[in-house]
C-alpha cells in the first residue's frame, strides 16, 4: 500500500485531470455524432460507437494501470526492438491489412481493428529520444541530422504506401523535438519558406510569384552585405524558389489526381468545387461549425450532426459535433484545455533530468499538437482533409490507447525523474 | 543549451490555438450564412399546390375545372431498375428522355427528390399505378390540370402553363416560384390572382438521406393551401357552343351582349382550338402547332381584330346628327347621287330611310352638317371645330378606345380625330372634304367586332351602354359576390332613338336571312373593305338586336371574305339570337342553319365577280412579265 501511495503522489494530477476531461467530453460528443431521436439506443449502448468508445476507455484505465505498474526503464531499452516489431508490422498491414476508404491500413482481428500506424508514433518517439540521448550525437552535425531524419522517415515510407497521407503528415511533428535539442532553425526557416511559396504557386501566377521572390531577394542584399558571393547565393536562392515554384505548380496540375487537387482547392474558394463532390465533407462540416452560434444549439440538438449531414462525424469530423452544438464557447474551452495540456507536457519535458525523456516529453507534445492542430484546421477549411483523428476525442481504439500509452509512459518517466536512469 | 527554444514551441502552441478561437469567431459568430446553409439541409418544403378557381357560365353550368395528374418523383439514390427498356415503356418514354431526366435529377441531388416526368394524367397513371411498387425511389405527386366541360371559349377563358423565366422576374409580388402554373391569357391571365389561390407550404425536417424527421419548428412556419375563388361569368355556355358550331370553318366572330347589364352571352372566334389541347403533358407539344399556325389560332378576333365600320357606323351618324340638332327626326332631306356611289336610289329621305336603305348621300349629308356647322367663316377652321365636336361624340360611343372588357388584349380601335388628320396634313390644311368618308364609316375609321356589338347594345338601351363584361362574379367559400356596373350615357338625349330603331326594323325585315318568326328585330348590315387588293371579298357585318320593344340581346357579327352583311353576318346572327331567346330553331324555307353550315355564302354574281378579279390579276402579272 505504501507503494501505491507514492506512485499516486509523484503522478502529475494537472496532465490526468486534463486527459479525463477530455476524454469525457470526447465520449459524448460521439454519443451526438451518431445519436439518433428516433431509436432508443442509450450512450451504453455497444451497438452504437458511443458504448463502444466506452469499452475503448475501459481498456484504457487497463494500460494505464499497466504502463504505472511497469519498470519506467524498459522504454530506453526496449525501444530498438519496439521500433523493429512496428516496421515490420507496417510491412506486414501492406499485404495483410484490410483496405478500408482506400487505405490498406488496418488489422481486422475480428471484434476490433488495430491500426499499427498509430502506435509506431511512439516507438519512432522513444528511438529517437534514445539516439538523441546519446552524449556523442549532436544535432548542428549533418550526420547526426541525416540519422535522425532516417528513424523518422522510414516508418513514413511505409505508411505512405498504404496510402494514409494525414498518419504521415504527422511525423513532421518529430521536427519540434528535434528543434528544441538543438536542430538548426534553418531547416524550419527552409521548410516553413517552401510551404509558403507552395502555397502562393497555388493562387497566383508565376510572374507574380516571380517578382515577389526577386524583391524579396533583392530587400535581403540591401539589407546585409552587398558581397559578391551573398548576391550570388542570393541570386541562386531566388532561381531555385522560381524554379520550385514552377515545378510545384507543374506536378500539382499534371501529377496530383483530381480528387486530392479539388481537396487543396476548396480551401482557397470553396466555389470552384462541387459541393456534392470533392467539396462536400469541408461544406457540410463548416456548415454544422458555422451554424453553432456563439453558445450552440445543445447537446444532441444539433441538427446537421443528428441527422447526419457531416460524413466520418464521430471520427475525424468530431470537432463539427462539438461546435455544432457547443457553439464558439464549447469550441474555444476544448482549444484551451489542448492549449494547455500540451504547455503542461512541455513543462513536464523540461524538469526531466535527462534528454531521453525530455526529448520523448517534447514528441508527444508535438504529436499531440501535430494531430489537434491539422484535424481542426481541416474541418473549419485552412488545411486540406486528410483523415487524421483528434486526440482522445474521436472515436476510435487505436487513437485513444496510442495516445493514452504515449501520454502515460510520459508521466511514468516523470514520476521516477529524479531516479538514476540506468541501462 | 537551446533552453529558450521552449517558449518558441510553447509560443507556437498558443498562436495556433488562438488563430482557431478567431477564425471559429468569424464562422460561428460573425458569418449568419452557415446558419442559413443549415436550415437549407434539413428543411424541406412541401408545397400543397391549391385547387385554381373553378369557372361557370351565367347558368352555373361548369366551364372549367381542375384534372388531377401526377407528377412523378425520383430520388435518384434509391433509384434500382433491373430492366430500363421495361420501365421506359411503362412509362412511354424514349430511352434518352430516360437518361435525360434521370440526369437532371441527379444533378438537383442524390437524396431529395424532384420531378423525373411531369403531368402524367390521370389515365395513364391508372395504367403505371400498380407496377410502380417494382421501382424503388420513384413515387407520384398529385397536382393538377385545367379539365374542360366543352371544347369552346378556348381564346376567351385563356389557359394555363408554367410560369416563364421571364414572368418571374417580372414578378413585384414575390408569390410565385419556378414550376407554378399561371394563367397566361383570357380570364386565366386576367383573374389570375383570384383564381390561383395560394399555396401551401409545410416545413419538414429531413436527414441527410432525405428522410423525413419531423415538422421544423413545429410547424410554427407552416401554411395551409387556400384555393382560388371560381368565377361566374356572363357566358351563355349553350349558346356559345351553337356559336362556335356556326363559326366552325369560316374566318370571323361574333359577339352577344345583354344590354340591360353589358354581360358578354357570346364570344367567338374563329379559326379556334380546343382548349384541353393547352392543359397537361401534351401543352409542350400543342402549343408550338397552335401558335405557329398561319390561321392565327390564338388571335381572338372578338377584341383583338380591327376592321374599317362599314355601314353600322350609319347609325352612329345618325345618332349623333340627332343629338346635336343638325337634322330632325322627321326631317326630308332630297338626295340626288351626285356625292358618291350609291346602291340607294335618289329622292326624299328622312333618317329612318336613310338607314333602311343605308343611302350613302344621306349620310353626306348628315356628316356635312356635323362638321360644317359655320361656327368660324374660314372653311379650314370651320371643319377642325366640327371634326372635333364629331370624335368627341363618337368616342363617347365607346369606339376609339379599349372598352375594358375583362380579358387582355383588347384593341382600341381608330376613330380620327383632329389631331390625327393634323399628323397627316403636315401643313394642316385639311377641310370638310379630306374626311367626309368617314359618313359612311370608310376612310380610316377601325372599330372591333365588340365596340359594334357593344353599339347595338346602345341602341338597344335607347342612349346608354354598361361596359362589356365577361365575369360578372365571384364564388369564395360558397358566397357570392356580384360586380357593379354603371350606365354610360351617350348623348344628351335620347327621344329620337325610335326614328333610328324604325329605320333598322324596317332594314331587319328588309334583309332576306335576318328575320325571326314572331320576334321583331332592329339590324343594320355592313359591308366592311378587307384592305387588301386581291380577289378576295369584303367582310360581312350585321349588327342587331331583340326582341325591339324589351331588347335581351344585342349582337355582332364578322365573317371575313364573305362578302355583303346582309348573307353571312345576318344568317348567323339571325340564328344566334334566335337560339337564345327561343331555344330552338325554326325550320322554314329559308333553310338558315344549313346555309350557314355549309358555308357558301356567296351568290352566283359575286362568284363570277371573284373570277374576273382573279383573271385581271393574272392578265396584270402576264403584262408586267412581258
Amino acid at each position: 500500500m505504501r507503494r501505491r501511495d507514492s506512485i499516486l503522489k509523484n503522478l502529475d494530477w494537472p496532465i490526468v485531470f486534463l486527459y479525463i476531461i477530455l476524454v469525457v467530453m470526447g465520449w459524448f460528443n460521439i454519443f451526438a455524432s451518431v445519436y439518433d431521436p428516433e431509436t432508443a439506443f442509450n450512450i451504453f449502448d455497444v451497438s452504437l460507437s458511443s458504448g463502444r468508445q466506452l469499452l475503448f476507455i475501459g481498456g484504457s484505465v487497463i494500460l494505464i494501470i499497466v504502463i504505472l505498474l511497469m519498470d519506467f526503464r524498459i522504454y530506453e531499452s526496449f525501444a530498438p526492438y519496439l521500433y523493429a516489431l512496428f516496421i515490420l508490422l507496417l510491412m506486414a498491414v501492406l499485404v495483410f491489412g484490410a483496405k478500408i476508404n482506400g487505405a490498406r491500413a488496418w488489422f481486422d482481428l475480428g471484434i476490433f481493428r488495430l491500426q499499427p500506424s498509430e502506435f509506431t508514433k511512439l516507438a519512432t518517439a522513444l528511438l529517437l529520444a534514445r539516439y538523441i540521448s546519446n552524449n556523442n550525437v549532436k544535432l548542428t552535425e549533418f550526420k547526426h541530422q541525416l540519422t535522425a531524419f532516417f528513424i523518422i522517415f522510414l516508418p513514413v515510407g511505409f505508411i505512405m504506401l498504404q496510402p494514409d497521407l494525414g498518419s504521415s503528415l504527422v511525423y513532421f511533428a518529430f521536427v519540434l523535438p528535434l528543434f528544441r535539442e538543438g536542430l538548426p532553425a534553418i531547416y524550419l526557416i527552409v521548410a516553413g519558406s517552401f510551404a509558403l511559396l507552395g502555397v502562393l504557386t497555388l493562387l497566383l501566377p508565376i510572374t507574380t510569384i516571380a517578382i515577389i521572390v526577386l524583391i524579396v531577394g533583392i530587400i535581403w542584399i540591401m539589407a546585409t552585405s552587398r558581397s559578391v558571393s551573398n548576391i550570388v547565393i542570393t541570386s541562386l536562392l531566388i532561381l531555385l524558389s522560381v524554379g520550385f515554384s514552377y515545378g510545384f505548380g507543374y506536378a500539382f496540375e499534371n501529377l496530383v489526381p483530381k480528387y486530392q487537387k479539388d481537396r487543396i482547392l476548396v480551401i482557397f474558394d470553396s466555389n470552384s468545387v462541387d459541393p456534392l463532390g470533392a467539396g462536400y465533407n469541408l461544406n457540410q462540416s463548416k456548415i454544422a461549425i458555422g451554424s453553432g452560434g456563439f453558445s450552440g444549439k445543445g447537446f444532441l440538438e444539433g441538427t446537421q450532426t443528428k441527422y447526419g449531414y457531416v460524413p466520418e462525424q464521430s471520427t475525424d469530423f468530431i470537432f463539427s459535433t462539438l461546435a455544432e452544438e457547443h457553439g464558439w464557447l464549447g469550441s474555444s474551452l476544448v482549444i484551451a484545455l489542448f492549449v494547455i495540456l500540451m504547455i503542461r507536457i512541455t513543462i513536464i519535458a523540461e524538469r526531466q533530468k535527462f534528454k531521453f525523456a525530455r526529448f520523448y516529453g517534447y514528441s508527444v507534445a508535438a504529436i499531440i499538437f501535430f494531430h489537434f492542430t491539422i484535424n481542426i484546421a481541416m474541418t473549419i477549411g485552412l488545411f486540406p482533409v486528410v483523415g487524421i483523428p483528434l486526440p482522445f476525442f474521436s472515436y476510435g481504439g487505436s487513437s485513444l490507447w496510442s495516445f493514452t500509452i504515449m501520454l502515460f509512459v510520459l508521466l511514468k518517466m516523470d514520476m521516477h525523474r529524479t531516479q538514476v536512469l540506468s541501462r | 543549451m537551446w533552453d529558450n527554444r521552449r517558449y518558441i514551441i510553447q509560443g507556437a502552441f498558443v498562436l495556433i490555438g488562438l488563430v482557431f478561437l478567431i477564425k471559429l469567431f468569424a464562422i460561428q459568430v460573425l458569418d449568419k450564412d452557415y446558419r442559413t446553409k443549415a436550415e437549407r439541409n434539413i428543411i424541406q418544403p412541401i408545397v400543397q399546390y391549391p385547387f385554381r378557381g373553378l369557372i361557370y357560365d351565367r347558368n352555373k353550368q361548369l366551364i372549367v375545372y381542375n384534372e388531377p395528374v401526377y407528377d412523378l418523383m425520383v430520388v435518384p439514390k434509391d433509384v434500382a431498375i433491373a430492366d430500363t427498356t421495361e420501365f421506359c415503356e411503362l412509362l412511354g418514354i424514349e430511352r434518352e428522355v430516360f437518361l435525360e431526366n434521370m440526369k437532371t435529377a441527379r444533378t438537383y441531388s442524390q437524396v431529395k427528390p424532384s420531378v423525373f416526368l411531369k403531368k402524367i394524367s390521370h389515365e395513364e397513371y391508372g395504367k403505371i399505378q400498380d407496377l410502380l411498387y417494382k421501382y424503388s425511389g420513384f413515387f407520384v405527386n398529385p397536382r393538377t390540370v385545367r379539365g374542360y366541360t366543352s371544347p369552346v371559349l378556348a381564346n376567351e377563358l385563356g389557359y394555363t402553363g408554367e410560369i416563364s423565366r421571364r414572368q418571374l422576374d417580372r414578378d413585384t409580388t414575390g408569390y410565385y416560384r419556378s414550376g407554378d402554373n399561371i394563367g397566361i391569357t383570357g380570364l386565366e391571365e386576367q383573374y389570375e390572382r383570384l383564381l390561383s389561390g395560394k399555396r401551401g407550404v409545410s416545413y419538414k425536417q429531413v436527414n441527410v438521406r432525405g428522410i423525413e424527421k419531423g415538422s421544423f419548428k413545429d410547424g410554427a412556419l407552416d401554411t395551409v393551401s387556400v384555393p382560388g375563388t371560381n368565377l361566374i361569368t356572363t357566358i351563355d355556355l349553350e349558346l356559345q357552343t351553337y356559336a362556335e358550331k356556326l363559326l366552325k370553318g369560316k374566318t370571323g366572330s361574333i359577339v352577344a351582349i345583354d344590354p340591360s347589364t353589358g354581360e358578354v352571352l357570346v364570344m367567338a372566334t374563329a379559326p379556334t382550338y380546343e382548349p384541353k389541347m393547352l392543359s397537361g403533358r401534351e401543352f409542350g407539344k400543342n402549343y408550338g402547332k397552335i401558335a405557329s399556325d398561319s390561321a392565327k389560332l390564338l388571335f381572338n378576333r372578338a377584341h383583338m381584330a380591327t376592321y374599317p365600320a362599314g355601314s353600322v357606323f350609319k347609325t352612329v351618324q345618325a345618332l349623333i346628327a340627332l343629338d346635336e340638332g343638325v337634322i330632325k327626326p322627321n326631317e326630308q332631306i332630297y338626295v340626288d347621287l351626285s356625292g358618291i356611289g350609291d346602291h340607294a336610289p335618289a329622292g326624299y329621305y328622312d333618317v329612318a330611310r336613310g338607314i333602311e336603305k343605308s343611302s350613302n348621300n344621306y349620310f353626306l349629308e348628315v356628316m356635312r352638317r356635323l362638321v360644317v356647322q359655320r361656327k368660324s367663316p374660314n372653311y379650314i377652321a370651320d371643319s377642325r371645330i366640327g371634326l372635333a365636336l364629331w370624335a368627341d361624340a363618337v368616342k363617347k360611343f365607346g369606339f376609339g378606345a379599349p372598352l375594358g372588357i375583362d380579358i387582355p388584349g383588347e384593341a382600341s380601335g381608330l376613330i380620327p380625330d383632329v389631331d390625327y388628320y393634323d399628323k397627316i396634313y403636315v401643313n394642316k390644311n385639311w377641310g370638310y372634304s379630306t374626311v367626309q368618308s368617314l359618313s359612311i364609316g370608310q376612310g380610316e375609321i377601325l372599330v372591333t367586332p365588340l365596340q359594334v356589338a357593344n353599339l347595338a347594345a346602345i341602341i338597344a338601351n335607347r342612349g346608354y351602354y354598361i361596359q362589356p363584361h365577361l365575369v360578372k362574379g365571384f364564388e369564395k367559400d360558397g358566397v357570392v359576390t356580384l360586380k357593379q356596373f354603371e350606365k354610360k350615357y351617350t348623348g344628351k338625349g335620347s327621344d329620337y332613338y325610335p326614328a333610328i330603331i324604325e329605320g333598322m326594323k324596317r332594314s331587319a325585315i328588309g334583309t332576306y336571312r335576318a328575320p325571326i318568326k314572331d320576334i321583331v328585330i332592329a339590324s343594320k348590315t355592313g359591308t366592311a373593305e378587307n384592305g387588301a387588293k386581291d380577289e378576295s371579298l369584303d367582310h360581312s357585318v350585321f349588327m342587331a338586336f331583340a326582341p325591339v320593344d324589351d331588347p335581351k340581346i344585342a349582337i355582332a357579327v364578322y365573317i371575313e371574305n364573305a362578302g355583303w352583311g346582309g348573307r353571312a353576318a345576318a344568317t348567323t346572327a339571325s340564328l344566334v339570337m334566335e337560339m337564345y331567346l327561343k331555344g330552338y330553331i325554326e325550320k322554314d324555307w329559308r333553310n338558315r342553319e344549313e346555309f350557314v353550315l355549309k358555308g357558301d355564302f356567296l351568290d352566283e354574281e359575286q362568284k363570277r365577280e371573284i373570277e374576273r378579279k382573279k383573271q385581271e390579276k393574272a392578265r396584270k402579272i402576264a403584262l408586267e412579265q412581258q
